[in-house]
């Protein structure tokens, strides 16, 4: 695939790396000329001086037959722009968008950037799942709706431990997918399964309904 | 948003009109440009951030005037108000005019200075 980079920093560097590695053909846009130089020397001529917020430097790199248009700058409203560019001139199919402040998200979602990739919530829930008190953790944000899937792991104390699915009352607004027992099986369970402790239950909820699943799961007997 | 030659003079001509006016720009030197009574109540904040909109009292505002000179700042912010505040009307500065024209496009309200201050020139020039 032919895939247009925008910013050269550490991510877009090892990012750019990754991607010449699976023969994907490469070019990156990136601003600050040593920056350029420095990648030029070590990976070759893969790489334009300029702003990619700018309309003709995506013209140079090739924008209109790239597959993928990624953009990873430390600056979400140049990351936003460049997208917005390269999906209403340029016609990309797949825009990607790194996003440093997690509250941009659902603007970018909504302006048309097909994948955002916000590290905040990444790092977050990487920390999330380390820590034992932390009894339920994000896995993503589902696309054009406020949905997102979540694990919740049931504490031995609490409430549900041993009861049928059933008899549970899993909040309107949220859906188990899946069971994860401490063995290592995988469940999709019915309203007949028995929840047991430690289960992670994985489960497509809101936003605003998580916290009431959560208390739902957790919540000591 | 955003407080340089522009922003204040826009201000102040909307003050003067009569219009509750907040101001709000990154830096604190820019806001003393401002009249002193726009400056008791304008605000340092980055106004490409939904906190500091909000700060600024986005959510009843009636019109949202995005002039830094950061044209990707003002896209942001003012996208921002028209799909998240739903502010009634919004005004983006985009100096880039390839940028300016393709805003326009997709509906934004948008405003070159560089065409702008271009095309009297040119006017200048030919007459």
């Amino acid at each position: 695939m032919y895939i247009i980079v925008v910013g050269a920093g550490k991510m877009g560097y090892h990012l750019t790396k990754a991607l010449l590695k699976d023969e994907h053909e490469v070019i990156i846009v990136e601003r600050s000329a040593p920056k350029c130089e420095a990648i030029r020397e070590e990976l070759g001529s893969m790489v334009i001086v300029g702003d990619g917020c700018e309309e003709s430097v995506l013209r140079e790199a090739g924008a209109s037959r790239a597959d993928v248009f990624i953009t990873v700058t430390g600056v979400d409203e140049d990351n936003l722009v460049a997208c917005q560019i390269a999906k209403h001139r340029f016609q990309v199919g797949r825009t990607i968008s790194l996003i440093n402040n997690p509250s941009n998200e659902k603007l970018f979602v909504e302006l048309g950037v097909d994948v955002c990739v916000s590290s905040t919530d990444i790092i977050l829930s990487h920390i999330e799942e380390e820590l034992p008190e932390h009894s339920l953790v994000h896995f993503m944000a589902l696309r054009g709706s406020n949905r997102e899937i979540v694990g919740i792991r049931i504490p031995p104390d609490a409430a549900v431990v041993g009861q049928v699915l059933g008899e549970v009352p899993i909040p309107d607004d949220s859906l188990i997918s899946f069971v994860l027992r401490k063995d290592g099986t995988l469940v999709v369970p019915d309203r007949e399964a028995i929840l047991g402790s430690d289960d992670e239950v994985v489960a497509i909820t809101t936003a605003e309904g998580e916290e009431a699943l959560r208390d739902v799961l957790t919540g000591i007997a | 948003m955003g407080c340089g030659r522009v922003g204040t003079m826009i201000a102040t001509v909307l003050w003067e009109e009569g219009n509750h006016v907040i101001v709000l720009d990154a830096n604190p030197e820019s806001l003393r440009r401002l009249p002193e009574e726009l400056q008791k109540e304008a605000m340092v904040g980055d106004g490409s951030l939904e906190e500091d909109l909000r700060r600024g009292g986005i959510e009843i505002s009636d019109a949202f005037v995005a002039v830094s000179t950061g044209d990707t700042t003002n896209v942001l912010a003012a996208q921002m108000a028209k799909h998240v505040f739903q502010v009634g009307k919004v005004v983006c500065r985009i100096d880039d005019p390839a940028c300016f024209e393709m805003y326009k496009e997709l509906g934004l309200n948008a405003v070159s200075s560089t065409q702008l201050i271009s095309n009297l020139i040119l006017q200048a020039v030919h007459s």
